[in-house]
């Protein structure tokens, strides 16, 4: 027999009962049904509930310069000057699993607007990307700065809520001019509220501006360097080439000037160092491979050889991540409970319903043995039953669950998420169901003997 | 070579300890194109023998040989292949499928038979048997909507479907009344005359039996009377010292 009589076959046979076909499907309807529904609910919760964990930058990783020591004495964290922006291009040039990337170059300073002044505790230069990797791309007011006000070191910045109620005490602070450390900046955004930090510190106490703006305008140290020839003008030299930091770096195209022509005609030198890089992984699962291909990028960047120590730190959100892949897989978890036991109570239904039918229809069996029917054919036939049975049930019970997720998106505003995978599992399953609960009876019925069958009363 | 040899066939149940002897040595022949009746008092060995020329059931010794195959040999899913060929059923209770329209219960052994018709060519099938048996305007009908002569009338229907060479009928006038039981029995003796199916009835009831060319009697296991067909006259002596040996054995 082919396939598409064989299910026509078995179809027929569930026609001839169809109230109790009905019911015994309804223990699949209900256990699929009710494993959609929870599914769907289920990711929508867990999807919100990683949304919100990851605005807390459980995604974010951050690369800080290494130690700079002289001596034997360290100066600490963060103190050598290795960090480039020329890096956080690489990084988001080179790096797959890093979806945004942003240098940071901090400053402490007054912020003054009219006859108030307030320092707050974070000035941080940077791109607008920073917003995005910081999840915190809606702003109250105005908007954030452009990538040409970063390459122009344009003079604007972004205020957080906490320094904008400070500064400018409930007016609208977009098109002002503050100062900060006597250079005048506009402001073109407000920030919103994004409160305190897991250390409790507030994170709307913030300005932000291109870091071209803060590094060369206002912290001024490449200026400082070239301009004032109040240092020594060896150190120029010394200090702010990268040939010196980077043994084996190509020679230099232009000829060596003498120390009376640099006297002269001071150079401004255009490096500069970093504070800091954030970069966002693409998602959580990915940060792992993200410190990796970040590590390999600056290591080869910075001609650090194996096994020497890096002149850089990268650092994740452990804390936050692990809380975050935790709570995700213990929803998860949760979830196949339930819809396990619903299974299994729909698949127990389905056997016992097909052991009434193997009984019910003995004859039937002893009949289709005695015109030629054999025991696979049989076994064939009651497996067959059941799977449609489940599979029926299964379709049903994925309309039914899609439309009870849909009802709850409706009616009680939770976050729901269709998941193909659930619907294929779902298929999957109440197939699987019907063959493991289905077996035993057709294996009952094929194990009949047909005399015995055919006198059943 | 005869449709139907049986040697020396016994059987016997076992039941817990005890073996308790249904046939002991059973031979017969039956040749291709007889209507033969099958007698027996209930316990007989009647139903016993029945299910082991129906290759529903296999000798503990002896040989069945059918149509030129030894089947007391072969294995099941074979012997269901073999009576899915050779073998049509018609029994007391018509044993239709409830809810299912004549023509498909007609149509049913077809699926198991090793040539796999078409839709088409199943349900023209079908329809052909229906109409033979005189159910032309019944096709669609279940077997709710039929009176107890066209249930056994589809019934029969359904044993010929595969053209078999071999008809068994077990009671099939058991739930029948009088006239229609006639009717039935008519349309077995129109089978056996005109297409030449070989028939075999089973019952205990003289008058059914009557209606068939050769009885064969069956008690206690033994068969009293014809075992051999009027074309084997020659293996009649012997039949004169069997029921010796079984009143023999009954003692024993």
């Amino acid at each position: 027999m082919t396939a598409y009589r064989i299910v026509r076959t078995a179809m027929k046979a569930l026609q001839r009962n169809p109230m109790r076909a009905m019911l015994t499907t309804l223990g699949i309807v209900i256990g699929v049904g009710a494993v959609i529904a929870m599914m769907e609910i289920g990711t929508g919760s867990s999807s919100a509930l990683q949304k919100t964990i990851a605005s807390m930058g459980a995604n974010v990783v951050m690369i800080r310069p290494g130690t700079a020591a002289s001596g034997g004495i360290s100066f600490g964290a963060g103190t050598i000057t290795t960090l480039t922006p020329q890096d956080y291009e690489a990084i988001l040039r080179e790096c797959p699993s890093v979806r945004s990337a942003a240098p940071v170059v901090r400053a402490r300073t007054q912020v003054v607007y009219g006859s108030r002044n307030w320092v707050p505790s974070s000035i941080y230069g940077t791109t607008p990307s920073f917003l995005d990797i910081r999840d915190w791309t809606t702003l109250a007011e105005g908007s954030i700065f452009s990538e040409r006000d970063v390459l122009t070191a344009n003079m604007v910045c972004v205020l957080g809520q906490t320094l904008a109620r400070e500064l400018f005490q409930g007016q609208s602070p977009i098109g002002k001019e503050i100062r900060v450390k006597n250079v005048p900046f506009r402001v073109v955004g407000v920030l919103s509220a994004k409160g305190a930090n897991m250390m409790g510190s507030d994170q709307d106490d913030i300005l932000l501006a291109p870091w071209t703006t803060i590094k060369y305008r206002v912290t001024g140290t490449a200026l400082e360097n070239t301009n004032q020839s109040a240092g020594s003008a060896g150190s120029t030299g010394s200090v702010n080439t990268l040939s010196n930091l980077y043994p084996g770096d190509a020679p230099s195209l232009y000829p060596e000037r003498s120390a009376v022509q640099a006297a002269d005609n001071p150079m401004p030198v255009r490096f500069a160092n970093i504070d800091q890089i954030l970069t966002a992984a693409r998602n959580t699962a990915e940060i792992a491979a993200a410190i990796e291909e970040i590590t390999d990028v600056l290591r080869a960047r910075h001609r650090i050889a194996p096994g020497e120590p890096e002149d850089f730190t990268v650092r994740d959100m452990t804390e936050m991540t692990n809380t975050l892949s935790s709570t995700t897989t213990l929803m998860t978890n949760l979830l196949l409970c339930v819809a396990m036991i619903s299974l299994v109570v729909g698949g127990v239904g389905i056997m016992n319903i097909m052991f009434v039918s193997v009984t019910e229809r003995t004859r039937e069996i002893g009949l289709r043995m005695a015109v030629g029917a054999r025991a696979r054919d049989i076994m064939r036939q009651f497996l067959v039953e059941a799977v449609v049975l489940c599979m029926v049930g299964g379709a049903i019970g994925i309309v039914l669950g899609h439309g009870g997720s849909y009802l709850v998106q409706l009616l009680l505003r939770w976050p729901v998420e269709t998941s193909p995978a659930a619907i294929a599992a779902a298929v999957l399953v109440s197939a699987g169901v019907g063959m493991v609960f289905g077996f035993y009876p057709a294996w009952k019925a094929s194990r009949m003997d047909p005399i015995e069958a055919l006198r059943y009363e | 070579m005869e449709l139907i040899e049986l040697h020396h066939v016994c059987k016997t149940y076992h039941l817990g300890d005890i073996d308790v002897p249904v046939l002991k040595g059973v031979s017969l022949t039956v040749a291709q194109g007889e209507l033969v009746s099958l007698m027996g008092t209930s316990g007989s060995g009647k139903s016993t023998l029945m299910n082991i020329l129906g290759c529903l059931d296999r000798p503990s010794s002896g040989q069945y040989w059918l149509d030129g195959t030894e089947m007391s040999r072969l294995p099941s899913d074979q012997r269901a292949l073999e009576r899915n060929r050779k073998i049509g059923f018609v029994f007391q209770s018509f044993n239709l499928l409830p809810r299912t329209s004549a023509w498909e219960n007609v149509a049913m052994p077809l699926a198991y038979g090793s040539e796999h018709l078409s839709d088409r060519e199943t349900r023209r099938r079908a329809e052909e048997m229906l109409c033979r048996v005189g159910l032309k305007d019944r096709l669609d009908h279940q077997p709710s909507q039929l009176s107890g002569g066209q249930q056994q009338r589809v019934a029969i229907a359904r044993a010929l479907v595969n053209r078999p060479a071999l008809l068994f009928a077990d009671e099939p006038t058991g739930n029948l009344d009088s006239r229609t039981s006639a009717e039935v029995l008519h349309m077995f003796q129109e089978l056996n005359d005109q297409d030449h199916i070989t028939i075999i009835l089973v019952t205990h009831d003289a008058n059914v039996a009557r209606t068939s060319r050769r009885v064969i009697t069956i008690h206690d296991g033994v068969i009293m009377d014809g075992s051999f067909g009027l074309r084997s006259k020659a293996g009649a002596s012997q039949i004169g010292v069997q029921p010796a040996a079984a009143a023999m054995g009954g003692v024993r």
